[in-house]
């Protein structure tokens, strides 16, 4: 295939995902409802005292966009996998790799992307001091695309089953941890007033290999899925 | 994937190779083969297993520093080894598995899952209990101990997920492929868990006490070690053959082997 | 032996508790292993046995008629 022709796939592809997830509306606002909740209930279960809120808030962030963006996930593949739309995308002469790859840029655009806009808001509320603001998002904005791509191989894994929720975190969550640990890192630093471009470097890495090697992972999966 | 790898097997198919894998997959080679390896693995192992610990439990003289305690050594070191190694070829099982279709890999990797959550559960039990008397606390987040936990919790995915397919092939696929990217990030997790625990290091616990050990305390756990890792083998045969046993039992070799006597 | 007497081995000066808690659930765990593969390796014998059985069953009567 082509250059301009494999573009073109992949445009259409992620077109096609982000119009119909904007029709169904749920499926972009339900992790940002999920996440503006859990954040709510720190406060609560913690207590109100800003200094102490301000010192948990960027493990907190991190934490609730991390589990909002698992949640998100287990839809990833699951309304194609029921229509048979995955099983033609396997059988079709196209080549599987950049429509995987451009179905889960379009499940980020439609869950980390909004997350990592609106978690300054959510930063403000758990008193996060304004140093770390611009760290929170660049470092969500990085690896919440990771955290699409890891969970899109665990999504694939279990879309052929019937119970796959909670399962899909058990086996994705040890695979979060090296994003969730540079990501709070970042933001951590960031408040203290020191340097965070090292963990964002660092969530860089992660997210050039993860576009580049996970479709490999999910391309293998969906097949055993499709199979089976 | 998968289709790279049925193609490097088309384009290299050297004879030799092939036929190697041909008898090593052949489970009923297998079964033959490791019959006779069994009672060797079993005998060397409970003698290294036992042997070593006893040496180490009654006849080492205790870590200047740590006490008696320090004598758990015997059982953790041994159990944290394999259970790491037992991801790993777990791992390769899977890759063997998804590369050249080879059932008898798909045995292995389902046999080790247990085994290697037990043994890492192992770990993580005698760790806690080994700190408790030695620097006072049950649980401390260090790296090491850290990483382990999360090894744990990458065996329950994989034994998860295996539990959650009816299709016996499409859940060996389903694990050889999560342990494959399991086995990827291992490093990088451990590298992250590294890193971020000497961004916290706490001043007043270190846990790394095995740079002072003695040469006489470090022989038994030589033992011990080798002996865990014989027994893992044993313990893994045990497991495959009987999954040779239920895949194959409509065979007439497994029926005559099994009701042989009777007849 | 480094330790004078038996109780002094079982005591450890403390430690004792802690360090044979840890041989006591290696042992069960490992043994527990194995007795697992064990019962399986009955079940399995057992349907297999059951499987053979069916089959003689079906051949004697398909010959009797």
């Amino acid at each position: 295939m082509s250059e301009s022709g494999l573009a073109h796939l992949v445009v259409a592809v992620l077109r096609r995902d982000v119009m119909a997830s904007l029709r169904r509306g749920s499926e972009w606002s339900n992790p940002l409802v999920f996440f503006v909740m859990v954040c709510a209930l720190f406060p609560l279960g913690i207590g109100p005292q800003p200094d102490r809120l301000a010192e948990l808030a960027p493990g907190i962030l991190w934490v609730v966009a991390l589990l909002a963006s698992l949640l998100a996930t287990d839809s990833l593949f699951r309304g194609d996998f029921d229509d048979a739309t995955l099983e033609q995308m396997l059988l079709s002469h196209q080549s599987l790799y950049p429509q995987v790859l451009a179905k889960t840029l379009a499940h980020w655009l439609m869950t980390g992307l909004p997350l990592s806009i609106l978690s300054p808001v959510l930063g403000v509320l758990l008193q996060l001091p304004a140093t770390g603001m611009l760290a929170l998002m660049v470092s969500l904005l990085l690896g919440t695309t990771v955290l699409s791509f890891i969970g899109a191989i665990g999504a694939a894994l279990t879309v052929g089953l019937r119970k796959g929720g909670l399962l899909l975190s058990l086996i994705v969550l040890p695979l979060y941890i090296p994003v969730l640990i540079f990501g709070s890192s970042a933001v951590k630093s960031a408040v203290a007033g020191g340097e965070y471009f090292p963990q964002l470097a660092m969530l860089g890495v992660f997210y050039l290999v993860a576009i580049a090697l996970s479709p490999l992972a999910i391309c293998g999966a969906l097949r055993i899925s499709v199979d089976q | 994937m998968l289709g790279i790898g049925s193609k490097f097997l088309k384009e290299n198919s050297a004879l030799s190779i092939s036929s190697t894998f041909h008898k090593w997959g052949s489970p009923r080679w297998f079964y033959q083969f490791s019959a006779r390896l069994m009672p060797w693995l079993a005998g060397l192992s409970l003698l290294l297993l036992v042997g070593g610990a006893v040496w180490g439990l009654a006849f080492v003289p205790p870590d200047y520093k740590q006490g008696n305690s320090f004598r758990i050594i015997y059982i953790h070191v041994p159990a944290s080894a394999v259970a790491m190694g037992a991801y790993m070829t777990m791992a390769i099982a899977g890759a063997i598995h998804l590369i050249w279709r080879m059932k008898l890999a798909a045995m292995v990797m389902k046999a080790i899952a247990p085994i290697g959550a037990s043994l890492t559960f192992l770990a993580l039990l005698t760790g806690a209990v080994w700190g408790k008397p030695t620097w006072g606390t049950w649980w401390v987040w260090d790296a090491r101990i850290t990483s382990v936990l999360i090894l744990f919790f990458l065996y329950l995915g994989i034994i998860a997920l295996h539990q959650a397919f009816e299709n016996r092939d499409a859940a060996a696929k389903a694990c050889a492929v999560l342990a494959i990217v399991g086995a990827v990030n291992i490093p990088i997790i451990y590298w992250s868990v590294e890193w971020w625990y000497s961004l916290h290091q706490p001043a007043s616990i270190s846990f790394t006490g095995q740079s002072t050990i003695h040469p006489t305390m470090l022989r038994p756990l030589m033992a011990t070690l080798s002996g865990m890792y014989l027994f893992f083998g044993w313990l893994l045969l045990l497991f495959v053959r009987v999954e040779i046993l239920d895949r194959e039992r409509n065979t007439r070799w497994v029926q005559d082997l099994i009701c042989g006597e009777s007849r | 032996m480094y330790f004078e007497s038996i109780s002094d081995l079982l005591r450890m000066s403390g430690h004792g508790p802690y360090v044979w808690f840890c041989y006591g659930v290696s042992a069960l765990v490992l043994s527990i292993l194995v007795g697992v593969a064990r019962s399986r390796r009955k079940q399995a014998e057992q349907q297999i046995r059951a499987i053979v059985r069916r089959k003689k069953a079906s051949t004697s009567s398909t010959s009797q008629h």
